[in-house]
Parts: C-alpha cells; sequence; structure tokens
C-alpha cells in the first residue's frame, strides 16, 4: 500500500500527461476476450444486421476459395486495457486460420476509444505487411468512420484485405499439405521393439534376437542421445531382455496379424458446415493500429 | 518367469530415462533458442528501417540534427552487440545487449516526440508509412520479448525440477537462461519540452 500510496503522490506532482501515459503503459485490467460465434463479432453494435449477413457471406466464400480466415471483432470499450494486447490475445485465443499456413487476419474495432486494428497471422505477414494494414486502416476503414459509415467501412476494409491476400492460399493446398503430419511417441524404445519383433519372427531364436537387441540398443543410443557413455552402457542390457522377450513373443505370436491404425487427415476448414471456429493458425503481433 | 520381471524392470528404467526429462529438457532448450531468434530477427527488422526514417525526416525537420545523430548512432551501437545462442546464459552479456537496444527504443522514442512538432512531416505518406512500420515493429518486439520469457521460464523451471535437475546434472549439463527484461530507459517517459 505505501507504495502505491508514494505512486501517487508521485503522480499528483507531475504533468498529467505523464500520469496518463505511465497508466496506461501498465493497464491492471485486462479484458476478457469474448467467444467465437461467427466471422463477425459486433459487440459494440455499429453494424446493420443487413451488413452482417452480407459480410458473413463474403468472407465465408472468401475462406472456402482460398482457406484464409479473416474475423470481425468490435467492442464497446478496451476499458483501459492495451488495444495490442487485446487483439493479440483475442487472435491467440480464437487462433483464426489454418494450422499449418496461420492465414488468418482479425478485424478489431473499440467503438469508444476510437480505435482500430488488424492483426495478421504469420502466413499472411508477406502480403498483408503492417504497410498494407496500416493503409487500410488510414485510407479505407478511417475516412468511413469519421462520416459515421461503420457499416461502410468495415465492409470496404475487409473487402481490402481479402484483395490484399488474395491468391497467397487456396483451399486445395491448405488440404493437402495439412494431412501429412507426423508425430513420434515412442522415441527410441518403439522401433527397437519393432525391429527385434520382426527378426525374432525372421530367426525363431530368442537368443539371437537377445543378442541383436544387445547391440543394436547401445548404437541407436549413440546416435540418439550422442556419446553418452553411461546411458549406452546401461542400454545394453535393457536391449538384450528387450530382445529376448520380442524373440519370446514372436515365437508365440504366430502367424497374429498386427492391426495397423491409419493416420488421421482431420482437415480443420471451420465454417463449411454449421457454426464457426479458428483452423488453429499462429500469430506473432504483426498487423498494425489505428484511430479515428 | 524370471525374464519377464527383469524385463518389466527394465522397460521401466528405460520409460524412466525418457520420464527423467532427457529429451523434454532438450526441446525446452531449443524452443528457448528459437524464441530468441525471433526476438533477434524483430530487431533486425527495425534496425533496417531507420536508416529510411532518419531520411524521410531529416528533409522536414532539420533542426534535430541531434535527435537525429543520437538515433543513428544507437543504431549503429544496438548492431554491433550480438547474442549468441550460448550467451543467453550469460548474465552481463545478456544485459548489455539489452542496454544496447533499449538505447534505440529510447532514441526512437524520443525522435517520434520531436517528429510531433512537424505537421508537414506528419502529413507525408512516406513517413506515415514508416511510422506503421516501426510501431508494427515494436509490437513484434514485444510479443517475440514476451515469448521468448514464457519459453526461459518454463525452461528454467525445468532443469530445477526434480527428476529432470538430476538429468541435466548428470548428463546434459544446460545453464539457465537470462530473461529479456522490459527495458527501464524505454519505460520513462521521454522529456517534452512546451
Amino acid at each position: 500500500m505505501t507504495i502505491l500510496r508514494r505512486m501517487l503522490t508521485a503522480c499528483r506532482s507531475l504533468p498529467a500527461v505523464i500520469c496518463l501515459l505511465l497508466l496506461t503503459a501498465a493497464p491492471l485490467i485486462a479484458l476478457d476476450v469474448p467467444r467465437l460465434t461467427a466471422r463477425i463479432n459486433d459487440h459494440a453494435a455499429i453494424l446493420s444486421p443487413a451488413t452482417v449477413a452480407q459480410l458473413e457471406n463474403s468472407l465465408s466464400l472468401f475462406e472456402q476459395e482460398q482457406s484464409t480466415q479473416i474475423v470481425v471483432l468490435t467492442v464497446p470499450s478496451l476499458e483501459g486495457d492495451s488495444l495490442e494486447d487485446f487483439s493479440l490475445r483475442v487472435a491467440e485465443k480464437w487462433r483464426i486460420g489454418q494450422e499449418d499456413e496461420d492465414n488468418g487476419a482479425l478485424l478489431v474495432i473499440a467503438k469508444n476509444d476510437r480505435k482500430i486494428r488488424i492483426e495478421v497471422g504469420y502466413g499472411l505477414e508477406g502480403t498483408l505487411t503492417d504497410l498494407v494494414a496500416g493503409r487500410i486502416i488510414r485510407d479505407v476503414i478511417t475516412p468511413q468512420f469519421r462520416n459515421g459509415n461503420f457499416d461502410q467501412g468495415v465492409v470496404e476494409g475487409t473487402a481490402a484485405m481479402m484483395a490484399a491476400v488474395k491468391g497467397e492460399f487456396s483451399a486445395e493446398q491448405s488440404r493437402s499439405s495439412s494431412a501429412g503430419s507426423e508425430n513420434d511417441p515412442g522415441g527410441l524404445l518403439v522401433p527397437l521393439l519393432i525391429g527385434l519383433f520382426f527378426l525374432g519372427r525372421i530367426f525363431r531364436n530368442r537368443w539371437l534376437t537377445a543378442g541383436i537387441g544387445g547391440v543394436a540398443a547401445p548404437v541407436l543410443g549413440f546416435f540418439t542421445f550422442g556419446a553418452h557413455w553411461l546411458i549406452i552402457l546401461a542400454l545394453i542390457p535393457i536391449g538384450l531382455v528387450a530382445g529376448l522377450l520380442a524373440g519370446i513373443v514372436a515365437a508365440s505370436a504366430g502367424s497374429g496379424r498386427m492391426g495397423g491404425g491409419g493416420w488421421s487427415s482431420g482437415v480443420g476448414l471451420g465454417g463449411f458446415s454449421g457454426g464457426f471456429s479458428g483452423g488453429g493458425g499462429g500469430f506473432g503481433g504483426g498487423g498494425a493500429s489505428g484511430g479515428w | 518367469m524370471k525374464p519377464f520381471r527383469y524385463f518389466t524392470a527394465l522397460i521401466l528404467s528405460l520409460l524412466l530415462l525418457s520420464g527423467c526429462g532427457y529429451n523434454s529438457l532438450q526441446m525446452k532448450e531449443e524452443a528457448v533458442f528459437k524464441a530468441w531468434s525471433d526476438i533477434e530477427s524483430t530487431l533486425q527488422r527495425r534496425g533496417d528501417l531507420i536508416p529510411n526514417l532518419v531520411e524521410v525526416v531529416k528533409g522536414y525537420a532539420k533542426h534535430e540534427r541531434e535527435t537525429l545523430e543520437a538515433v543513428i548512432k544507437a543504431r549503429s551501437k544496438a548492431s554491433s552487440v550480438q547474442l549468441t545462442p550460448e550467451a543467453l546464459s550469460d548474465p552481463a552479456a545478456m544485459q548489455q545487449f539489452q542496454a544496447a537496444q533499449g538505447g534505440l527504443t529510447s532514441a526512437l522514442s524520443r525522435l517520434m516526440v520531436v517528429v510531433e512538432q512537424y505537421p508537414d512531416l506528419k502529413a507525408n505518406q512516406n513517413f506515415l508509412d514508416l511510422q506503421t512500420q516501426l510501431e508494427g515493429t515494436e509490437n513484434r518486439i514485444n510479443v517475440a520479448r514476451q515469448r521468448y520469457n514464457e519459453a526461459v521460464e518454463v525452461f528454467n523451471a525445468a532443469i530445477r525440477k526434480f527428476p529432470e535437475s538430476l538429468t541435466n546434472k548428470l548428463l546434459l549439463h544446460l545453464d539457465r537462461k537470462e530473461y529479456f527484461k522490459a527495458d527501464e530507459t524505454a519505460k520513462t517517459v521521454p522529456q517534452v519540452k512546451f
């Protein structure tokens, strides 16, 4: 409390401007991120229903064609939060854009603060650069907003955003690239056991498999962990026993077949049916801010 | 079934080894390195913008030679101090790096305050574009710094936690990483003379 009091007395002795700057630099309240319900999230109620429907339609068509997701959020007030922080938090939570392309963009409008920001996902930074985003805010959106034409401003702004990123991605490309994802669950152990299992099947001799395991485990260990002799020494008996067991299992498994699980290739092209959700795109603070 | 009992024990110990963070520690360190390279590239981006910015401002604000020179000097100083990934564990090197970049941040913010007095400059399209890019870059630096600090926090906590601490002490010998703190000089508000 004493620190707070000291800060307050210090503030009083400084010009009000500096005081204000200090306060905005460290916002105490972080504005909650609203739930993503649609492409147009008009919490400030500045858009007409017709405009919302029109924008929903054009943005969803754009996503079907290009896979790029563009979302609009309007809030009545930032409540003292910084626009850049809030906008990035929203973008990170909503995860707009496809997972492997990071091709999402977010237009945030804070009505009472009279502030606008375009937050740009990693994948669009090359075309919707800070510069382009800044110009869209300055030359396209702001003039309309100054005249009170929120509908027109958002329509033209999103149209300019779409024009900037058009052709950068296509829905086809996004589908094919997310299918071949890999994952490596077992590290060293799983390939070793599988390899030994098959060797056991071939040789039908558990002692031979055990020997191979005893050699293969440290060798594999050398390549995985590097020259840590402690680990490699420990891997010799581990490989021996693993080989022995794999030999026993392989011999008793007979002609049993291992069931193979297929890769799932779920493509998260949100919005194709029913509700709308982000596709998992990442953001790194790209974009521009402005005000009217 | 003695071999089975041995086998279970040994499989368990193998799982323990990977459960002791041998791989995860190295992945966490790699995450720190990656986050650091993001910071460096955003800082580089800022440095690249400065010559153009100085050139544009020079055309309008001839009387601000001192401020412009301070920016140029701070930029060359900032680009001369580089930090290798190994030096991320060195507090002194990190301190030096932060001071150099912080110097540039405060020189730039002083320049941005000064240009407020030149309405012609503020209406110039080139200048507006550069200002947008500079703001965007400062924002990216902030984001990159936050993410770096988060990665460092995860890593530093991991090497102190049992059993990762043991794995690290015996096998990996990774050092704790330094945070990239928000710059002190950048936090102080530049003096405005009316």
